[in-house]
């Protein structure tokens, strides 16, 4: 079972190769001329040493020995020895030409995966249920989809295509360099387990190492990024020296990991040194006893020391590479995660349905996985086109009401329903319900763009600019944030977010109102939005929006007393029951939370009104 | 996720850039010269490598006799062993300067920061000076330690096979040379190009994660826009970006490995014909010419490392010049020797000098314009507020209400007059003195990673157990604490992240309370949290105001109703003031504000009764 999951993985990924085979299979075909061309020019050194400028005799494969004796053998070949030059010119190039191929095409085989990968975990977060992006920390997710989606790279394409290079260039070299020497070639081959097996090992114990160390990093720039978002506590508190005492041990401990590391990666590379070193030594003591003993020419022994050079650092490559590629396992479930989770999807039979009619909850009931539930059996109905607030404290279920009208969460069969002019909304495409929401959220998120284009999100595209603008700009003056807009820069192209401007909290909110506003639903909803608008710019966006949101169905979401008693209906919300629900008069005169909250709230203004 | 712009770097190599360096490298002479010592000893080894072999060549194999090869093989040995030995070392003694040096750099650069005025972090992003303090520093030390081992080792690599072909023979020696300048410059005008499109590359990867980011963060604000399709389709024209990005710089270095490839092949060629020949008329030995084709091989690898680690010098210019953009910014705000010699400075307090406070403030005759320019928002502004008093500052968001505290606490210091505390300019005492007498609540309260306990103990770090508890109890954050799994060793994640803007805002009220000062700034503390919590507060804060001086900014107009002073700001200016009554008799402002406030609830309990 095991084993169907592992290739069922590869399997995930590979998907993303399909598309870039063509560039796969010339990366891999040119790379390993590369490695032919690349072995000939000993070959080519060897020849004019032996048979040209030494007296062996000529041991040539067909084609070259005639042509060979075309440009008239060996004297034209002495009297002419750039002729020989030459050839190592001519076979370099054609090396290179092939080097030059095998590279594009890699690029061009790596940067296609990546992009097909990059681009389907990005459209598959996007269709991802809410409740996902609820259960999954944003870090984490970024994590995978940039880091393994690297290890990824690197494994389909720079591992496994350095691998194939470097077992193809063991199995040419050895067959080239048998037929000189067996018994160098064997003292040659003995050395490669070994030293693969030393660096594989050495590789894999360092890399944990390196994890802690790059953690300690991770560390030590989360604990100075904390001091700098929070200058103004630490000033405030006088906390410089504390602050510096925190860093200073975050800084020890970086570098006194890497230090550490330092130590082993030392011998590491020294060892290996240590054991490259001794291979060549043997191959050139044993090549002198052959040479002497006249077993191999001195051409030969030169191609073989030759050979032995370019095989040394692929083969202290390999196993790293293998003990890297092992690692990649890792990295494909974590890609697979996101890649195998169920996206939201629409019943066969949804049809969409007028959106301008009755929103009813009847008996609704929800739970977030096995904890007590959220909503308990809440059972009201909003007419079309009235103004209905909702007033709870944190934790009431005053969101989750809002998210499952919305279709963020789905109710489960059994737990109650949402209807709209009689339509279960579970019966209705998602994106039909959602387009004619307009939800604005307590804590807005806007993109990085430019603030026109934020508040155009909705607007489709191939509208004129002017159009566009015009829109925008009336969403913007109804939800007060016109004027602010206007008063930067460069107005409404001003970009938001880190990159540009940074809004004020009330002025995101503004944002996101005149965003919604846009979307001209039918039912506009507002969670807690004006919590961080002062008193004053609040009451006027309320009136703005009176005289402009027309019939639609208004859901108000809010501490503010103020805000909420000029509804049509007040429903308040404790611990996910309806606790009351009426209009403003009607919860006055009843004894309940309404009653004692807008006490609260308004007793000084009393105290206010006798002053006067 | 920040994609801070960083300018491109196009400066010649400026030896007094590095100069500024010496003082961080300076501890670490020793360490640095042992580094040289060993990298040219490595040098020699490694240049008499081949030589060994040319030796095998002409006087074993040649002659036909293994005489003397036990001798031979034994100085290989230790040759290699050496050799072995070397790395070892250097590879520590790099490893060691690196990170020292990259330590003492973020020190530096972290101390600093602590020193900078407001105005400074007001106007620059956090992702930037991060970026100089962790990667910028890990840059220049790297470069100083690696860099350096790589420069030395090729150098005198470079120059020992020079000096060895000389000496073995002159012609082909000059024939080597003849193609290292093309190499030289193939090497120097690729490596510009490929550091430029790495650059870009980096850029669009870093918007790439960007992307990812805002794509996770407003997943849901995406789903209840239905714009999905459309982040997908700007996703896409980034990818496409980074495809060709990417294409574009491998064919760069398609093209640049090849072609040093290509010339140093050229040398060999060269060094056949002509070496074949003089091997062929008995001028030199085969041994030579096999000395002379390794030297060919060998040396431009060398030089390649030579030609890129001068760019990268270059380039890590760039870096230097960042960190000690920042080193040697001066904070606007700064104690006077006379005054950090008798009450010590942020990071060594002399306490024992410091004056008791008991909370008078008073503005004499201040203007005040921000740093980075505008208008005067305050002129000859006059103000006493004796100790005690609770000061409410209301106006409309933006209008600049911050600022009188920003004054007050000396986060700003007045362009003209002075600011009294206790009857005496705060410029002849520390701002430690002042910034450990005020207690501080944020809009947006910044708590730090950490647990509860961790967050409250923050405002007095000797303060027991019971002291904290008893912080939280006073402002009802033992509420927030009760609903947490692990209760005061609960941790409350990145910046506070795990708890709502209303817990962290009890936190950050107890973590003030525990600092028990004498002057208090609570700014909008109250905006999003529950009515029943907010009653609370409202009741700790009215219990805590006592014997304080305070500074209460807050739209709301129900929460200023203790103030004993008012003062309304107006596009940045103070228009009025006075206590609730006197203002609301002007009829001016803030009465207008008030109505507006208040006029619905007025209307309807006309209605009501």
């Amino acid at each position: 079972m095991a084993r169907a999951e592992k290739t069922g993985r590869y399997r995930t990924i590979f998907r993303f190769v399909s598309g870039s085979w063509r560039f796969y299979f010339m990366a891999l075909v040119f790379s390993m001329l590369a490695t032919v061309f690349n072995f000939l020019t000993p070959q080519v050194i060897r020849f004019t040493v032996d048979s040209v400028i030494g007296e062996e005799p000529v041991n040539l494969p067909g084609i070259v020995s005639s042509l060979y004796e075309m440009v008239g053998g060996r004297e034209t070949l002495r009297s002419h020895l750039l002729i020989c030059s030459l050839a190592v010119v001519v076979v370099a190039l054609i090396s290179g030409v092939c080097n030059f191929a095998s590279r594009i095409s890699t690029s061009k085989a790596s940067e296609g995966f990546v992009r097909r990968l990059r681009g389907a975990l990005f459209s598959h977060i996007q269709k991802l249920p809410f409740q996902w992006h609820m259960d999954n920390q944003t870090g984490d997710i970024i994590q995978r989809c940039t880091s393994d989606v690297e290890v990824m790279r690197s494994f389909v394409t720079n591992q496994l295509l350095e691998v194939c290079r470097t077992v193809f260039l063991i199995v040419f070299a050895m067959t080239l360099m048998f037929p000189m020497n067996a018994k160098m070639t064997w003292a040659a081959l003995a050395f490669i387990p070994i030293v693969a097996f030393y660096s594989g090992f050495f590789y894999r114990k360092i890399s944990k190492r390196f994890l802690v160390a790059d953690e300690a990093e991770g560390a030590l720039s989360a604990a100075v990024q904390e001091n700098l978002t929070g200058v103004r506590v630490v000033r405030a508190f006088g906390r410089e020296k504390f602050e510096i005492q925190r860093f200073d041990e975050k800084n020890n401990r970086f570098s006194d990991l890497w230090i550490r590391l330092g130590y082993v990666l030392g011998t590491y590379w020294g060892v290996g040194d240590l054991f490259t070193g001794l291979q060549i030594l043997v191959i050139l003591l044993l090549g002198t006893h052959e040479a002497v003993s006249g077993n191999i020419t001195l051409g030969e022994f030169l191609v073989f020391l030759s050979y032995n050079q370019s095989l040394v650092w692929p083969i202290r490559g390999l196993g790293r590479i293998l003990s890297e590629m092992s690692k990649s396992g890792v990295s494909a479930d974590r890609l697979c995660y996101i890649l195998n989770s169920q996206e939201e999807t629409d019943r066969s039979d949804a049809r969409p349905a007028p959106m301008d009619r009755d929103i009813a909850f009847h008996h609704v009931t929800y739970h977030f996985h096995d904890q007590s539930p959220v909503l308990d059996d809440v059972d009201f109905t909003i007419p079309a086109g009235s103004t209905f607030a909702i007033l709870g404290s944190t934790g009431s279920g005053k969101s989750t009401l809002m998210h499952l009208l919305d279709r963020l969460y789905d109710l489960p069969e059994g737990s109650g329903s949402i209807t709209i002019g009689g339509v279960d909304i579970r019966k209705m495409p998602r994106a039909w319900v959602r387009k004619n929401i307009g939800m604005v959220l307590q804590e807005p998120f806007l993109f990085s763009r430019t603030i026109e284009e934020n508040i155009a999100s909705c607007i489709p595209e191939g509208t004129s600019g002017e159009d566009r603008l015009r829109q925008v700009r009336r969403a913007a003056s109804i939800a007060c944030i016109d004027g602010a807009i206007s008063s930067f820069q460069q107005g409404y192209d001003t970009i938001v977010g880190e990159r540009g401007v940074t809004l004020s909290g009330g002025q995101k909110q503004r944002v996101a109102i005149a965003r919604m506003l846009v979307q001209n639903a039918p039912i506009m909803v507002f969670d807690d939005s004006l919590s961080a608008v002062d008193a004053e710019t609040d009451s006027s966006i309320r009136k703005a929006l009176k005289e402009n949101t027309g019939g639609s169905t208004v859901i108000l979401i809010s501490h503010r007393i103020t805000t909420l008693m000029q509804a049509d209906q007040i429903l308040v919300l404790e611990n996910g029951k309806v606790a009351q629900l009426g209009t403003h008069e009607q919860l006055l005169r009843q004894d309940g939370i309404y009653r004692e909250i807008y006490d609260i709230q308004m007793n000084q203004q009393d105290r206010e009104a006798a002053t006067m | 996720m920040s994609s801070i712009r960083e300018e491109e770097y196009n400066k010649p190599l400026n030896l007094r850039i590095w100069a500024k360096m010496l003082p961080f490298f300076k501890p670490y002479r020793k360490e640095i010269f042992a580094i040289i010592a060993l990298m040219l000893l490595s040098a020699l080894i490694d240049v008499c490598f081949p030589l060994m072999q040319s030796f095998a060549v002409d006087h074993f194999i040649l002659p036909g006799t293994v005489e003397g090869v036990v001798p031979f093989g034994v100085g290989y040995a230790l040759m290699v062993l050496t050799q072995t030995l070397i790395v070892i070392a250097f590879s520590r003694l790099s490893m060691v300067v690196e990170m020292c040096t990259g330590r003492d750099l973020k020190r530096a650069a972290f101390v600093h920061l602590q020193t900078l005025s407001f105005s400074y972090y007001n106007t620059t992003p956090v992702g930037y000076i991060l970026a100089r303090v962790m990667s910028d520093t890990n840059k220049i030390s790297s470069m100083v330690a690696w860099g350096l081992v790589d420069v030395l080792w090729a150098f005198a690599y470079v120059v020992g096979v020079f000096i060895a072909m000389l000496f073995l023979n002159l012609r082909l020696a000059l024939i080597i040379m003849i193609i290292v300048p093309f190499i030289a410059v193939l090497t120097v005008y690729f490596q510009n190009k490929i550091l430029h499109w790495n650059r870009k590359v980096r850029a669009i990867n870093s918007r790439i994660t960007g992307a990812y980011n805002e794509g996770i963060m407003g997943a849901r604000t995406s789903k209840t826009m239905v714009i999905e399709e459309k982040n997908e389709q700007d996703f896409r024209n980034l990818t496409d970006e980074m495809y060709h990005a990417s294409v574009h710089t491998a064919m760069l270095n398609a093209v640049y490995i090849p072609s040093i490839l290509f010339f140093s092949s050229m040398a060999v060629a060269l060094v056949l014909a002509r070496g074949g020949y003089l091997v062929m008329n008995e001028l030199i030995q085969f041994g030579t010419l096999s000395a002379f084709i390794s030297y060919a091989i060998g040396i431009f690898e060398p030089i390649q490392q030579l030609a890129r680690i001068a760019a990268d010098f270059v380039s890590t210019q760039a870096n230097i010049e960042r960190v000690t953009g920042l080193l040697e910014r001066q904070p606007d705000i700064v104690d006077s020797p006379e005054v950090v010699a008798k009450y010590g400075d942020a990071f060594e307090s002399k306490r024992e000098n410091w004056e008791p406070i008991k909370g008078d403030i008073e503005f004499e005759d201040v203007s005040f314009k921000y740093p980075d320019g505008g208008d005067y928002v305050l002129r000859h502004f006059n103000l006493k507020i004796p100790a005690g008093t609770t000061v409410a500052i209301v106006g409309e968001t933006g209008a600049g209400k911050s600022t009188l505290v920003n004054l007050a606490c000396r986060f700003f210091e007045p362009t003209e007059g002075r600011v009294l505390i206790d009857g005496v300019d705060y410029r002849e005492r520390s701002q430690l003195w002042l910034h450990s007498n005020i207690g501080y609540v944020l809009q947006n309260p910044h708590l730090f990673s950490g647990t509860v306990r961790d967050n409250i103990r923050y405002g007095r770090l000797d303060a027991t157990e019971e002291e904290i508890q008893e912080a939280a109890r006073k402002v009802s954050a033992d509420t927030v604490v009760a609903k947490l799994d692990k209760g005061y060793d609960s941790d409350v994640g990145e910046g506070g992240d795990r708890l709502s803007t209303g817990e962290k805002q009890l936190i950050s009220f107890a973590r003030a309370v525990l600092a028990d000062p004498r002057i208090f700034v609570l700014d909008e503390a109250t905006s999003s949290i529950d009515t029943q919590t907010e009653l609370l507060i409202q009741n700790a804060i009215s219990h805590l105001l006592q014997n304080r001086t305070s500074f209460l900014i807050a739209h709301r107009l129900s929460t200023i109703r203790q103030a004993d002073l008012i003062l309304v700001v107006r596009e940045g200016k103070i228009v009025e003031q006075g206590t609730h009554e006197q203002l609301l008799r002007q009829k001016g402002y803030y009465h207008s504000l008030y109505n507006k406030q208040f006029m619905e609830e007025a209307m309807l309990r006309s209605m009501g009764k």
